[in-house]
């Protein structure tokens, strides 16, 4: 960037302002950190000391284990079936063209833009209609219908860096259809395809409203955490906090490097 | 050429919904042959092209390959290689292994895949980068690496839709020559779609010339040149002075800046017939006095000049504004008065000229 004209005061001035928003998304965050490392009982300065009882405390509760148990359960399913779903309409959206193709991109784009309580709400009328509410399987099911969009974005992204003739190349040299998606499409859009399934991983792992209308005993982590702050005010809820937090920076970043990295993989034409 | 052509078009239409993109095209292709499809963009080239290759299906017409009709034939089942003017390489795979694909989807186990993907790097020159990544190489290499792709299943044609357009100009004569001495010595058949003129007559051993879906000529780079069939392709190749009136009846054609004298083939066209004739710009001369009557000249003032190697072609105007062209080497030019706004005569022999159909 040529910030040659630019004046020091306002280059200062900008600076300060980014730092001042990272700090007021990310306070609250650090400060559930330090507090899960507090002896207090109570989230108040002056601090404690520096103790990891409340670690032991909530890695002793049978409580906690069976929350992240589903958690992991129903994220790990979500994450594959909502990638294959997602890069299926990606692929979809890529190489037909028919009626009404907007609407059904529209559609496919539709479940995060809906308010999650009105979402969870329906889900839990409909699912308990057909009688498959509060079991890991209406979690899973409410949470691939919100994933699904994300890992299609995703996919749609890479595939519109792919030169449209590599597909038609794969036929020309002898691949059927399912030879050129399986050597070249899937091959192409891998980054893509992980990058997927660590977003949509992280994306369950944190939801909380639909999972609280539909898990019934089968709450995810996220649910729990309700549980322990509706009961008592609980250092525990900090650790808890921290760990669900750290779990998807990890997925996010683990993504964010996949997919940047294929960007910059992209031959250059020349 | 042999009798029996290894591709034939017979009535071959194809249509993009209301869009003709190719208009009842009839064509054999020969057995070792390189032959040229030239046109500009839009002319149904590629469409051509693409239909042979598998990934278009005519809308009308049949397609033969050695003889058996492939219209219905999926390009996978089809030994068509073609070379992309992207070039269509696969960026997450390896120069080898990219060499290999078409034999690895062929089924061809990997020892013998990988001895003659090696064979083919050899020969294209290209073994020390059979590590690389596609990325990392030149323009150049990649498109050594397009053609080991798709000559390694060894083909009896190749198709290659304008594969040198992304090159420099000097790599441009390069790979020219690499693919013609290529096509000599392995005796297959190469259609080559382009819209370079340069490409097309310094490479093909026949060139097809296309516009808006249908073929206006069929012949060797010289027949081509020296006698353009339509106005279209006289205009195409740009190398023509054409001379477009009425024919009086008598052999003589009156234009808006004269009257000539018709070519004496013994197909003198009706009077009042619209005519069009045309002649070379190298046939064209140069005078500042009115020239003989052995000659047909029109008065031009030079609009400008342009170096073309050991000649140079002068452009001018002539009294109704339409453009005249002569070509003429340097010593010939020494001796003339050559500055723009400069009246002079543009002559030629009325044998040197023919006529073009307008269609």
């Amino acid at each position: 960037m040529n910030d040659f004209n630019r004046s020091r005061f306002i280059e200062i001035g900008l600076r300060f302002y980014v730092v001042l928003s990272f700090a007021f998304v990310f306070a609250p965050i650090a400060a559930s950190f330090i507090f899960s490392f507090n002896s207090d009982r109570f989230p108040s300065i002056p601090l404690g000391a520096f103790s990891t009882e409340w670690y032991r405390a909530v890695a002793n509760d049978p409580l906690v284990w069976d929350g992240l148990g589903n958690t992991l359960f129903v994220g790990i399913i979500v994450s594959v079936v909502s990638t294959a779903l997602g890069f299926g309409a990606a692929y979809t959206d890529f190489r037909y063209r028919f009626f009404g193709k907007p609407v059904y991109m529209a559609l496919a784009l539709l479940p995060p833009t809906i308010p999650v309580v009105i979402l969870g709400l329906a889900m839990l009328a409909y699912l308990s209609r057909i009688n498959l509410s509060g079991q890991s399987v209406s979690v899973i099911i409410a949470h691939i219908v919100i994933c699904s969009p994300f890992a299609m974005a995703i996919s749609r992204l890479r595939l519109s860096q792919m030169d449209p003739d590599l597909e038609a190349a794969a036929w020309n040299l002898g691949a059927s259809e399912w030879a050129a998606m399986r050597y070249v499409i899937v091959p192409f859009c891998l980054p893509a395809i992980f990058g997927a399934l660590f977003i949509t991983m992280a994306v369950s792992f944190d939801e909380f409203a639909i999972a609280w209308f539909v898990s019934g005993l089968n709450e995810t982590l996220p649910v729990k955490v309700l549980g322990f702050l509706q009961g008592q005010v609980s250092p525990r809820i900090n650790v808890i906090g921290t760990f669900v937090f750290v779990t998807s920076m990890t997925l996010v970043i683990i993504a964010q490097i996949l997919l940047t990295r294929q960007t910059r993989e992209t031959p250059a034409k020349d | 050429m042999q009798s029996e052509p290894l591709v034939t078009f017979n009535g071959v239409i194809k249509k993009f919904g209301a869009f003709v993109a190719v208009q009842k095209l009839d064509l054999e292709i020969h057995k070792g042959e390189f032959l040229a499809i030239m046109g500009s963009s839009g002319c149904g080239k590629t469409t051509t092209l693409r239909m042979l290759a598998g990934l278009d299906a005519p809308t009308e017409g049949e397609i033969r390959l050695s003889g058996k009709p492939i219209n219905d034939l999926p390009t996978w089942q089809r030994d068509t290689p073609m070379v992309w003017q992207s070039l269509a390489l696969f960026p997450f795979l390896n120069v080898i292994e990219n060499v290999e694909f078409a034999l690895k989807m062929r089924g061809v186990g990997a020892k013998e895949r990988r001895t003659r993907a090696e064979n083919w790097l050899e020969r294209m020159q290209i073994s020390e980068f059979a590590t690389r990544n596609i990325a990392q190489l030149s323009g150049g290499q990649r498109q050594r690496v397009a053609l080991a792709r798709s000559l390694v299943v060894e083909p009896e044609i190749l198709l290659l839709d304008e594969p040198l357009s992304a090159l420099d100009a000097h790599l441009k004569v390069r790979m020219q020559s690499v693919l013609q001495g290529l096509q000599r010595e392995l005796g297959i058949t190469f259609v080559y779609v382009t819209h370079s003129q340069s490409e097309a007559f310094s490479m093909a051993d026949r060139v097809v010339i296309m516009s808006k879906g249908i073929v206006e000529q069929v012949g060797t780079a010289q027949e081509i040149y020296r006698a353009p069939k339509t106005r279209f392709v006289a205009e195409f190749l740009g190398s023509s002075n054409i001379f477009s009136g009425k024919s009086d009846g008598n052999g003589m054609l009156a234009t808006p800046v004269g009257k000539f004298r018709l070519p004496q083939d013994g197909t003198s066209p009706q009077k009042g017939r619209s005519t069009t004739m045309v002649v070379l710009d190298t046939r064209s001369h140069l005078s500042v006095e009115e020239p003989g009557s052995e000659f047909d000249f029109v008065h031009a003032k030079i609009i400008g000049e342009e170096f073309t190697g050991a000649t140079a072609t002068i452009y001018l105007e002539a009294e109704d504004g339409s453009e005249l062209r002569v070509q003429k080497d340097h010593d010939t030019l020494a001796a003339l008065p050559i500055d723009v706004g400069q009246p002079l005569y543009v002559s030629w022999r009325p044998n040197e000229t023919h006529l073009v159909s307008d269609a």
